[in-house]
């Protein structure tokens, strides 16, 4: 019964953080493989054969992403890890790299080679200096044993990587304002085209690629793409790593094989174990915060009535009208006793806190969205405020530089469409809503 | 040279140079097609992209390939493809879209325009009354900023900035030493030297001209007059600083000349950056070599009752060969 | 007040991250060097300590001002030793984020936001740490102190008090 494990396949293994015992597990096979006997060329067809999309939100396959990578002679070329992990509710990349370090350390070889990088970075949110620390040790511990500086393995190849930190800015986890900010600038995403690919970090050709993706390319490279392949569902290729928190009885991040149902995911003991305190569910934010949120009966069934699975078609079946998106993974389970309203709240002060301030509809927008969103959370709300908060959020969508003006637009837009009900509850029953949200909680004053 | 490349914007069909942007392809088209620009600046490199203002729907990518682009995308950035058709006024989705942009640019701007010395010249007010609802549904207290003076002949009115970064990108390429920036994050960012200090330089004054609204004002001019009781005159001198065109107008309030600015085009943009000499010490009469009235445009508030013939401006009057031309335009004008 | 300058040993770790970075892109090294900045001189970023960074940088100070008051991270103002910084973002606050504040706000006698008079903590509320499963947790420097009770967090609070200062950035252990 149990899926298959491939990232996390040796996690319980006392002492896998470190090089010896990471070693002794098989690890750094794919390095010593692929620069040993196959072709930069070979590695990208392999990771093309395999099906890997992108696992930071995306979901972009990564071979096509490889293979559009710009070679000009004479000019460097650079892998950047995304390690930002900040979109709430994913936690996945961090517990990774602490628990398994030189899965990432592994991968970045592999994967630098493949596209003829010398030099790569990983970059790391700030917030997750511990787990720099982390990694760093783990690098030293590759640069030790041969897999990382000059002439690797004896190949010739020279590959020097380094970890760079961020300091608390959840738009660089998009990967042009990661890449300013790698540069040492403030996080404002950049106008595409020209995309990384052709011109990313110092103007030079870069792929940059989240955790999750990088790791997966050892495994695809000892195992080959087309045997990856046959792992998952459809277009759905391989495992995910899931980050399962809010009401959950058993939280944590978890190596599904796509396609599990999503009913199995939450209640099998194998993963989340059910809803907490023996409540019903009531919702779900499947992907990350900034995929729609859907009541319990779309998340485990589509609107055709078939099973919903974990993976890309399956959640993304009905568009947005009654589907949603995998995302990041960032998998949120709401109870019977939840407040949707606040959780639109909650989400967007997010977006506002962390809109770049760049571009005028995101700017402007998200802050305008928390406003309405408090307003009628804390009993002030008009009727009116609910088409208000579609029509701002529909005048932010696509009209954004990057996409952040999208993930604040969609949470908002999905909340409203699937509980428009509880929105209105709001509007008419404010006494007791807040006597449902805060009634029992010890904090707030409610200020009025 | 490559060939040229063909493109149509609202159904109007123009040939421009490979690498044009849809925008100054509309911008040879003229006319009511050319999307507005609050953030784009032709003469500032980087300049761009962030207003959204000038956003179009592309319905035809180019003639290899005909898909439409999925999302609307900023005309000032978008290059044009062979064969690629752009919908402009005549898309409603656009003019939604945009309608929504000047609503957000406004929800937190002070909406002061009585006593804000841009008024009458503001390129806000322009796409606001061209571009935008009457009414605003903005229910929420305004971000305000305290007035700060950057050195002696500079304020700003953070207020009623709009985050264009013209005004960075001129410090960063016009004059020598850029010492403000974007402080903050979000819509809690600001134009700002951090700690107090002066923007003094050589060049500096040009932030007031590329500036769109009313955030960078000239301090020798505050308050002076409104710009529409003002006559400009275009003048040149011959300036000692290489870097300065010496290209200025003059604006006029009987003999006093009020206040110095870069020649404007109909776009709002400098022909030619000037030094602060020119800017903010020459005004008197005869440190200029006056060429004649400025022609200004039929719609601008500025054009009304300039050029008639019975109050000239007394530079004018003293002149027959200014009077000449300004008999020229009078008689234009009243066609 | 002693000078703002790195000791020679932090020049040189200055001097290495520098080294990561291409020939004239020494400015990639802001935000790192800025983290130590802040670790050594007191836990916030003045504008002296900026201006020495761009010093060190060879950039414009107005470069450094940008890049610190973009990033959430960097204080702007004095802070106290012990930054308490609660994640109060979805799964945390459906796990007891607010609750969590109330308790460390009683507790401490202060708001979220404020500094106690001995100038030992600071709360404050902050966007998602990626602890999500572990809620709720609050983040003290280096560490991410998770699952959260009251008991866990009087016992931090006393290990705090005790030690005197909470784990930074130029920490190596």
């Amino acid at each position: 019964m149990a899926g298959k494990k491939i990232l996390l396949e040796h996690i319980d293994v006392p002492g896998i953080n470190t090089y010896e015992v990471y070693r002794k597990m098989g690890g750094y096979r794919s390095v010593e493989k692929a620069i040993k006997s196959m072709s930069p060329d070979d590695v990208v067809e392999e990771v093309k054969k395999s099906g890997l999309r992108g696992r930071g939100g995306a979901g972009f396959p990564t071979g096509m992403k490889w293979s559009f990578l710009a070679k000009p002679e004479g000019r460097p070329r650079y892998l950047v890890c995304n390690a930002d992990e900040s979109e709430p509710g994913t936690f996945k990349d961090r517990y990774l790299m602490e628990k398994i370090p030189h899965a990432l350390i592994e991968g970045m070889i592999t994967s630098s080679y493949a596209l003829g990088a010398n030099t790569s970075y990983i970059y790391i949110r700030g917030e997750y200096f511990y787990v720099l620390r982390i990694l760093e040790k783990a690098i030293a511990e590759a640069y030790a044993n041969g897999f990382l500086g000059k002439n690797i393995l004896g190949s010739g190849y020279d590959l020097d990587l380094y970890v760079h930190p961020g300091a608390g800015a959840y738009i660089c986890g998009e990967e042009t304002a990661l890449l300013e900010s790698l540069e040492g600038k403030r996080g404002n995403p950049r106008i595409k085209p020209p995309f990384p690919a052709v011109a990313g970090l110092y103007a030079c050709p870069t792929v940059v690629n989240n955790v999750e993706t990088i790791a997966a390319v050892a495994p695809i490279v000892n195992m080959g793409g087309d045997e990856y392949a046959k792992i998952g569902v459809g277009r759905s290729t391989g495992t995910k790593l899931i980050s399962a928190g809010g009401h959950l009885n058993r939280p944590g991040v978890y190596e599904i094989e796509l396609g599990v149902p999503v009913e199995e995911f939450i209640y099998s003991d194998e993963y989340c174990g059910g809803i907490k305190n023996g409540k019903k569910l009531k919702a779900v934010v499947a992907g990350g915060s900034s995929v729609p949120i859907l009541p319990a009966n779309l998340i485990l069934k589509t609107a055709n009535n078939e099973q919903r699975l974990m993976s890309y078609e399956s959640l993304a079946d009905g568009g947005f009208v009654s589907g949603t998106m995998l995302g990041s993974g960032g998998f949120i389970a709401f109870d019977e006793d939840s407040c949707i309203v606040r959780n639109t709240w909650n989400f967007a002060r997010f977006y506002h806190h962390e809109s770049c301030g760049q571009c005028s509809p995101c700017r402007e927008g998200t802050g305008w969205m928390e406003k309405i969103l408090h307003r009628l959370e804390y009993g002030h709300g008009k009727m009116s405020d609910i088409d208000l908060l579609v029509d701002v959020s529909k005048k932010i969508e696509g009209n954004t530089i990057c996409p952040l003006g999208d993930a604040a637009a969609w949470p908002v837009a999905s909340a409203i469409r699937h509980f428009r009900d509880e929105f209105e509850w709001h509007v008419n029953e404010p006494k007791l809503c807040l006597e449902r949200n805060y009634g029992i909680s010890q904090k707030h004053e409610v200020v009025m | 040279m490559a060939d040229k490349i063909k493109v149509t914007i609202d159904g109007q069909h123009i040939e421009v140079e490979p690498g044009t942007t849809i925008l100054n392809a509309a911008r040879q088209i003229g006319g009511e097609s050319v999307p507005p620009a609050m953030c784009y600046y032709s003469k500032l490199k980087g300049s761009g992209g962030k207003c959204r203002t000038c956003l179009v729907k592309v319905s035809k990518g180019s003639e290899k390939d005909p898909r439409p682009m999925p999302k609307l995308v900023a005309s000032c950035q978008t290059q044009v493809m062979d064969g690629m058709e752009v919908e402009n006024m005549t898309s409603p989705e656009v003019l939604e879209a945009r309608k929504g942009v000047v609503e957000m640019l406004l929800i937190n701007h002070p909406l002061d325009c009585p006593v804000c010395d841009q008024a009458g010249e503001c390129d806000l007010q322009n796409l606001a009354y061209e571009h935008g609802a009457a009414g605003t549904r903005y229910e929420f207290e305004r971000r305000k900023f305290n007035k700060i003076n950057i050195g002696d002949k500079i304020q700003l009115h953070m207020t009623r900035c709009i985050l264009c970064y013209r005004c960075v990108y001129t410090a960063d390429q016009i004059t020598d030493g850029r010492v403000h920036g974007i402080l903050n994050r979000g819509d809690k960012a600001e134009i700002s030297t951090y700690i107090a200090q002066a923007i003094d330089n050589d060049f500096s004054g040009n932030v007031i001209d590329v500036c769109p609204v009313g955030a960078l004002t000239d301090k020798t001019f505050r308050f002076k007059n409104r710009v529409w009781f003002t006559k400009p005159v275009d003048a040149h001198r011959d300036c000692e600083n290489p870097k300065c065109s010496g290209k200025v107008v003059l604006w006029y309030k009987g003999e006093e000349v009020l206040r110095v600015t870069g020649r404007k085009d109909q776009y709002g943009e400098v022909e030619s950056f000037i030094c602060n000499t020119c800017r903010f010490d020459k005004k008197k009469t005869n440190d200029w070599v006056i060429e004649g009235p400025r022609q200004i445009e039929d719609t601008s508030v500025i054009s009304s009752n300039h050029y008639e013939m019975e109050h000239m401006l007394p530079v004018v009057e003293k002149d027959p060969e200014l009077m000449e031309q300004n008999q020229k335009m009078f008689h234009k004008k009243i066609q | 007040m002693s000078e703002t300058r790195f000791s020679e040993e932090t020049i040189k770790v200055v001097n290495s991250i520098v080294s990561r970075y291409p020939e004239g892109k020494q400015k990639s090294a802001l935000i790192p060097v800025l983290h130590i900045a802040q670790a050594e001189f007191g836990g916030w970023l003045s504008s002296d300590t900026m201006d020495y960074v761009a010093s060190l940088l060879e950039i414009k100070p107005i470069e450094v001002y940008e890049v610190a008051s973009f990033y959430s991270m960097f204080n702007l103002k004095p802070v106290g030793k012990c930054l308490l910084e609660v994640c109060h973002t979805g799964p945390c606050m459906l796990n007891g984020a607010e609750e969590l504040v109330s308790y460390l706000e009683r507790k401490l006698g202060i708001k979220s936001g404020e500094t106690t008079a001995d100038g030992m903590f600071t709360i404050r509320e902050v966007e998602c740490l990626g602890s999500c499963g572990t809620a709720p947790m609050l983040q003290c420097g280096r560490d991410f102190h998770e699952n959260l009770t009251n008991e866990k967090v009087d016992a931090l609070l006393d290990k705090l008090k005790a030690e005197g200062k909470q784990k930074s950035y130029v920490d190596q252990d």
